[in-house]
C-alpha cells in the first residue's frame, strides 16, 4: 500500500496527461454539448422569453444558470461514454494488472470531467454575452457560481461513472443522462414555480436544480442568496457522496 | 530442468455455481514459451486474468517471481505484463503517446527513449505519430505488444496474441514471441489453435475439464501416442502457403 500511495501523483499526472489529450483532440464533443443549451437560449430568449413574466427585466439574465446545468448534464453523458470504452477495451485490464495506484484511473476520468464541462460553460457564458447577459457580480460570487458549477459536475460525474462502469453498449452509457438534462424544465429555470399546478410546484421547488438555479442567478446578480446556497450544496454534496460510494463499489468488483 | 518462475497449485475458481477451474496445477520454467491450449471457454482466460492479479482464485497458491499473489500482488504486477484478447489501446493517442505512457507508468526514468526504442524495435517509425484509431488489425496488434514491453518485465502474458488477425499478422506475432523468448523473457501464452503451440511452444499444457489433463513438451506429447508410421502422401500446398507465396511475403516466417 505504502509504494501505491508513493506513485499516486505520479499516476495521477500520467492521466491527467491522457485527459487533456482526450479533450483537446475531441473539440467536437464540446461543441455537441454546448449546441443543444445554446440552442435552448436562443429558442427561450427569442420565442417564448417575451411570454414568459419573470418578474425581472433581463430574461437572459434568468435563463443562464438552468442552461448551464443542461450543458453540464448532457456532457457527463461523454463521462460515461469515455469510461465505458476504457473498460470495453480492456484498458482498466492493462492499467489494472500494472504497478500503479488503482484509483488515479477513475480519478483521470473525473478530472477530464470537470475540465471539459468548465471548457462548456464557459463557451455558454460567453455566447450568453453577446446575447445580452449583464452581471453586477464581483470576482468572489464568480468564485463561488463556479464552485457550485463544479460540486454540482462532480455530483453528476460520480453516476456518469455509475452507468459506464455498469453499460453494456455505448449507447446506454450515455442514456442516464436524459433524464437528467430535462429536470430543469421542472424547476424554476425557465419560469417561476408559482403558476405551475400544485404538484408539480411541489416537486419544481423541492428537486435539486431549482436551489442550485437560485443560488447562482441570486449570485451573478449580486443579491443575496440566503439559504438557497446551502440547500444547493447539501444537495451536491449529498449525490457527490452517495454516487462515490456506490462508483466505488463496482469499480472495485471490475 | 530450468528454474520455475511460475508455480500454480490447485487453483479454483466457480462463477456462482459454475465451476471454471477445478484445481488447476503447473509451473513454469524462466524463459521458455509455455501455451495453454484449450477449446473456447474452458478457463484460459480465467487463469490469465488470475494470474495477472485482475481476478481472485477461490482457492490455491500462485507464487509468479517469488511473489505470492496474496501477499504481495504489487510485486507480481512489477514482474509482469498483461497483453489481453483484444488490443488494450487508447485509440486517441497516437502510438508513441501509449507507449510513453505505459512506460511512465512503470515509472521508469526515460520514457522518451523507451518509447523510442520500442519504436525502432518493431518497425513502426512511419506509423508512431499518428493516431491508433486509424492502424490497421496487425498494427494495433504489435503496437499492444510493444507497450507490454515498456520496461522489460520478465514475464509476459499473452491471451490469445493471434485471434482475429490475417495470416501474415500472425507470423509477425509469432516473430516477436520467438524473439522475446530468445531474449529470455518468459512467455506464457494462451491458444486454440494447436498449431500456434506447435510452433511456439517449449511446453504445452492442455487445459481440460477444468484440470491440465496433459503437461508436456512437444516431443513429450508425441510419444503418448504409437510411433508413427511411415506413410506416402501427396503433400498439397495449403491455403495459407498459397496465399502467403502470392503476396510474396513467405520470408517472413
Amino acid at each position: 500500500m505504502e509504494s501505491t500511495n508513493k506513485y499516486f501523483l505520479k499516476d495521477m499526472g500520467v492521466m491527467f496527461g491522457r485527459s487533456m489529450r482526450h479533450i483537446s483532440r475531441s473539440m467536437d464533443t464540446i461543441i455537441t454539448v454546448c449546441i443543444t443549451p445554446i440552442a435552448m437560449m436562443l429558442l427561450f430568449v427569442y420565442v417564448f422569453g417575451g411570454a414568459i413574466q419573470t418578474g425581472t427585466g433581463n430574461y437572459v439574465n434568468y435563463l443562464l444558470p438552468g442552461i448551464l446545468l443542461m450543458a453540464i448534464g448532457s456532457g457527463i453523458a461523454y463521462v460515461a461514454y469515455r469510461l465505458f470504452i476504457d473498460k470495453s477495451r480492456g484498458i482498466f485490464e492493462r492499467f489494472h494488472s500494472m504497478p500503479i495506484a488503482r484509483s488515479t484511473v477513475l480519478w483521470g476520468h473525473v478530472l477530464t470531467s470537470l475540465i471539459s464541462n468548465g471548457i462548456s460553460v464557459v463557451v455558454i457564458i460567453l455566447v450568453a454575452l453577446l446575447m445580452g447577459f449583464r452581471s453586477s457580480a464581483g470576482i468572489l460570487e464568480w468564485l463561488a457560481v463556479f464552485g457550485i458549477l463544479a460540486i454540482f459536475t462532480l455530483a453528476l460525474t460520480w453516476i456518469a461513472v455509475i452507468a459506464g462502469l455498469a453499460a453494456k453498449t455505448p449507447d446506454g452509457a450515455g442514456a442516464f443522462s436524459y433524464p437528467i438534462i430535462f429536470l430543469p424544465f421542472i424547476s424554476s429555470a425557465f419560469v417561476p414555480t408559482n403558476t405551475m399546478p400544485k404538484a408539480v410546484r411541489a416537486f419544481a421547488e423541492n428537486q435539486p436544480v431549482t436551489p442550485i438555479v437560485e443560488a447562482i442567478r441570486n449570485l451573478l446578480a449580486n443579491k443575496p442568496v440566503g439559504n438557497n446556497i446551502w440547500v444547493a450544496l447539501g444537495w451536491c454534496i449529498a449525490i457527490t457522496v452517495v454516487a462515490y460510494i456506490f462508483a466505488m463499489r463496482n469499480y472495485k468488483k471490475l | 530442468m530450468k528454474k520455475s518462475i511460475i508455480q500454480i497449485k490447485g487453483v479454483k475458481k466457480a462463477y456462482k455455481n459454475v465451476e471454471v477451474l477445478k484445481g488447476v496445477d503447473f509451473e513454469v520454467e524462466q524463459g521458455g514459451i509455455f501455451a495453454l491450449l484449450g477449446s473456447n471457454g474452458t478457463g484460459k482466460t480465467t487463469m490469465i486474468r488470475i494470474m495477472a492479479t485482475l481476478l481472485k482464485a477461490d482457492e490455491g497458491s500462485i507464487v509468479i517471481n517469488g511473489f505470492d499473489i496474496k501477499k504481495n500482488p504489487r510485486g507480481i504486477r512489477d514482474s509482469i505484463s498483461l497483453t489481453g484478447q483484444f488490443a488494450a489501446i487508447d485509440e486517441i493517442l497516437t502510438g508513441r503517446e501509449n507507449l510513453q505512457m505505459i512506460a511512465k507508468l512503470r515509472h521508469l526514468k526515460n520514457p522518451k527513449e523507451v518509447a523510442n526504442e520500442l519504436i525502432n524495435r518493431f518497425g513502426m517509425t512511419e506509423a508512431a505519430d499518428r493516431r491508433v484509431a486509424t492502424y490497421s488489425g496487425g498494427m494495433k496488434r504489435r503496437i499492444d505488444i510493444a507497450m507490454s514491453l515498456a520496461g522489460n518485465p520478465k514475464i509476459i502474458f499473452l491471451d490469445e496474441p493471434s485471434t482475429g488477425l490475417d495470416p501474415e499478422a500472425r507470423l509477425e506475432v509469432w516473430k516477436i514471441v520467438q524473439e522475446l523468448s530468445a531474449s529470455g523473457t518468459t512467455v506464457f501464452l494462451t491458444t486454440q489453435y494447436l498449431e500456434e503451440a506447435e510452433q511456439l511452444a517449449d511446453k504445452i499444457a492442455i487445459l481440460h475439464g477444468g484440470k491440465i489433463i496433459a503437461l508436456d513438451t512437444l516431443e513429450g506429447l508425441k510419444k503418448l501416442f504409437p510411433p508413427a508410421k511411415v506413410e506416402y502422401v501427396e503433400k498439397q500446398p495449403t491455403l495459407e502457403e498459397i496465399f502467403l507465396t502470392i503476396i510474396g511475403k513467405k520470408e517472413a516466417i
